[in-house]
């Protein structure tokens, strides 16, 4: 079965496009056969019920499958034009130009100052402590953080409130700069107002880095992302504007879903 | 019923054993003095000394005589009291097999008559079986509460004949057994060169080889090696920790300790000590690893994986994550498992009885020889001193402050364990 892309997309940039990719955790087919273009200002969403692929196939965009000794990529992920399964391709420098967040919040058990200069100091990004003053203050701002930490930097990451360490997070990935923003299920272990903090940001920092969120809350989707992509069983079955998905699904699959009748 | 009727069987049973062993276990306690109070009443026990050494080992030879446990006497005044004792002895057994039978049917009966199907048995067998394990839990306990008032008792008589500054802070040690027991020099109980030597054998020299080897072997065992190579490592590894110290030991004094030396002779040392602390830190060290890297390999395989994968997310490499995100998060455990690691190593006896030297020498350099706590202790009690000079009873000062040493380690180590497992779960 082919992918129903909308047709009626306009023509946007293309950040990252994959064409054709599989993932095999050993002989077990876990994406079969995706392409899909990631645009460079808006927020993509990819939906789905559990275990259709769609954390996985977040995963090879960074590719962070590399650290599971058994997982396989078939087919080609091209960044800015450049694959970055060629083996020549740095994984240090693709992780740097596509950051991640995780659906758990994951800060290190360092300083909040730290948390954030964690990144920058391994890419070299900054000279001097006052340079990286200034990214750690900008990157908390970009996260909605500032106001709220400022004068307590020096207090452990993990001892914020669990909507407040994802923000951290959220501004550790800001902090070397990328471009891509992936973003696992970033709400699904937070209350419905650290949930609603995290929406408005990532409005805000759309446009500034392409976005990509996996998530299991359709009205999320609706809310946050232009580009909807619907993953059913390893398969990605429709692609388009999220409007559209919502409003006027293509398949009927698609349907069921947003409608809840399963998932 | 209240219960199956298999535990009214155990109910029972339990009532028949139980008396029958607490009463063999009262009677072989009191069972003896009756015995010699019974032997001592007979007519042959007029013509013994009153008091004294002699005295003892009569009544002892009679004693072994009359059991079967030796052929026959030394002392030929002994030879009377052979038979008050035969006698008495089986007296006292006949009773006690008596009682114990009477004990253990009255108990059954007992409670036989109290089963009825309303009767809880299984309550009270479940009970019995819980009191019984409590009991074998509290004989670890209790033993170490008896060493400690054992060590108590002589290290005070110790310092009753030795000034206790003048041993923890004195730098010459050098106790003569022969000397007058009644008037030791206490310029040579001077402990300090021997914790040295324990401080240093086994928490320098020993931890050099042992924190960043184990350390090392912890980080490639969970970071690097695939299942199979962990699957082959890690028990090799804790083989290890298996081997006597002995087989160390012989290893230290037979082929580090002479290599050393002609490494020394190579380098142009004149004369170097065949025995250094060099050699039996560095094999102390070796035997220690299998410590430090288990409990390092725990701590880091509890920092969770989110953490490793936030890391590499950042674009940090394996390295870069194991340095500045694995270890610093494990920390508490790893210095944990170092704390445990230097109290094993400086209560470790056999390598530094068998590679260390005897002599206490207060020094910086590791080709010198040097002698540990242990090793004194050793030396001590298997001295020619008699049990009550000072120099033996030394022995048990030694003891007791390297008793609070670990005991004070190994319980700073569990409480940071307790609270870096706090931190995770």
């Amino acid at each position: 079965m082919v992918t129903v892309i909308h047709p009626n997309l306009d023509d946007t940039e293309a950040k990252m496009n994959a064409r054709d990719v599989s993932v095999f955790y050993g002989d077990k087919m876990a994406i079969d056969n995706v392409s899909i273009e990631i645009p460079t200002k808006y927020v993509t969403a990819f939906i789905g019920p559990s275990g259709c692929g769609k954390s996985t196939f977040l995963r090879t965009l960074n590719r962070m499958n590399d650290t599971i000794p058994s997982a396989r990529v078939d087919g080609e992920i091209l960044l800015d034009g450049e694959d970055i399964y060629r083996s020549k391709m740095d994984v240090v420098q693709l992780r740097a130009r596509v950051g991640m967040v995780f659906q758990k919040p994951n800060p290190f058990p360092k300083s909040i100052y730290e948390n954030i200069a964690y990144g920058p100091r391994i890419h070299g990004l900054a000279e001097g402590k006052q340079e990286l003053d200034a990214i750690v203050e900008t990157s908390l701002q970009r996260a909605g953080l500032w106001n709220e930490v400022k004068d307590r930097l020096e207090d452990s990451g993990t001892a914020l409130s669990g909507g407040q360490q994802q923000r951290l997070c959220i501004a550790r990935a800001i902090a070397v700069d990328p471009e891509v923003i992936l973003m696992d299920e970033p709400c699904s272990a937070l209350d419905p107002i650290a949930t609603a903090k995290i929406e408005e940001l990532i409005d805000e920092l759309n446009g500034r880095y392409a976005i990509v969120i996996v998530t299991h809350s359709m009205q999320q989707a609706a809310r946050v992302s232009q580009r909807t992509a619907f993953f059913h069983l390893g398969k990605m079955v429709e692609y388009g504007r999220t409007s559209d998905i919502f409003t006027n699904p293509l398949e009927e699959r698609t349907k069921d879903y947003i409608t809840g009748r399963y998932g | 019923m209240a219960a199956l009727p298999s535990y009214h069987g155990w109910y029972v049973a339990l009532w028949i054993v139980v008396p029958m062993v607490l009463f063999i276990a009262l009677w072989s306690v009191v069972g003896p003095h009756l015995v010699s109070q019974h032997v001592l009443a007979s007519p042959a026990a007029a013509d013994l000394p009153a008091f004294g050494f002699k005295r003892e080992s009569m009544l002892a030879e009679a004693r072994a005589v009359a059991m079967g446990t030796a052929p026959g006497v030394f002392n030929a005044e002994a030879r009377a009291l052979i038979e008050p004792y035969r006698e008495a002895i089986g007296r006292y057994q006949a009773i006690g097999i008596v009682v114990t039978l009477i004990l253990g049917f009255l108990g059954g009966v007992w409670a036989f008559l109290r089963i009825k199907p309303d009767f809880a048995a299984r309550t009270r067998v479940e009970r019995t079986i819980m009191v019984i394990l409590l009991l074998a839990s509290l004989v670890a306990i209790l033993t170490t509460l008896g060493i400690f008032a054992s060590l108590v008792f002589e290290t005070i008589r110790f310092f009753g004949m030795v000034n206790p500054i003048d041993f923890l802070f004195g730098t010459h040690w050098g106790p003569d057994p022969m000397s007058s027991a009644d008037n030791p020099d206490p310029s040579r109980y001077g402990a300090i060169p021997l914790f040295w030597g324990t401080i240093y054998i086994g928490a320098i020299i020993a931890m050099i080889v042992a924190i960043p080897l184990g350390l090392m072997s912890a980080i490639y065992l969970t970071q690097y090696a695939r299942p199979s190579v962990r699957a082959w490592v890690k028990p090799a590894l804790e083989i290890l920790a298996g081997v006597p110290t002995v087989v160390y030991g012989y290893f230290a004094a037979l082929t580090v300790a002479p290599a050393i030396r002609d490494l020394a002779l190579a380098a142009g040392m004149s004369n170097p000590s065949s025995e250094s602390a060099l050699a039996a830190g560095l094999v102390m060290g070796v035997m220690i690893i299998p410590f430090v890297s288990s409990m390092a390999d725990d701590s880091i395989a509890a920092v969770p994986q989110a953490m490793r994968d936030g890391s590499l997310a950042m674009g940090a490499t394996t390295s870069e994550t194991i340095r500045r995100v694995l270890v610093p998060a494990a920390l508490p455990g790893i210095v944990a498992g170092v704390m445990l690691a230097i109290s094993r190593a400086i209560g470790e006896t056999m390598i530094v009885v068998m590679a260390a030297s005897t002599a206490a020498n207060l020094s910086a350099n590791p080709l010198e020889a040097m002698t540990t706590v242990t090793v004194q202790i050793v030396a001590m009690l298997t001295g020619e001193g008699s049990f009550d000079h000072p120099a033996t009873l030394s022995a048990f000062a030694l003891g007791f402050v390297l008793f609070l040493v670990t005991l004070g380690l190994n319980f700073i180590a569990l409480r940071v364990v307790k609270r870096f497992r706090e931190a995770y779960e």
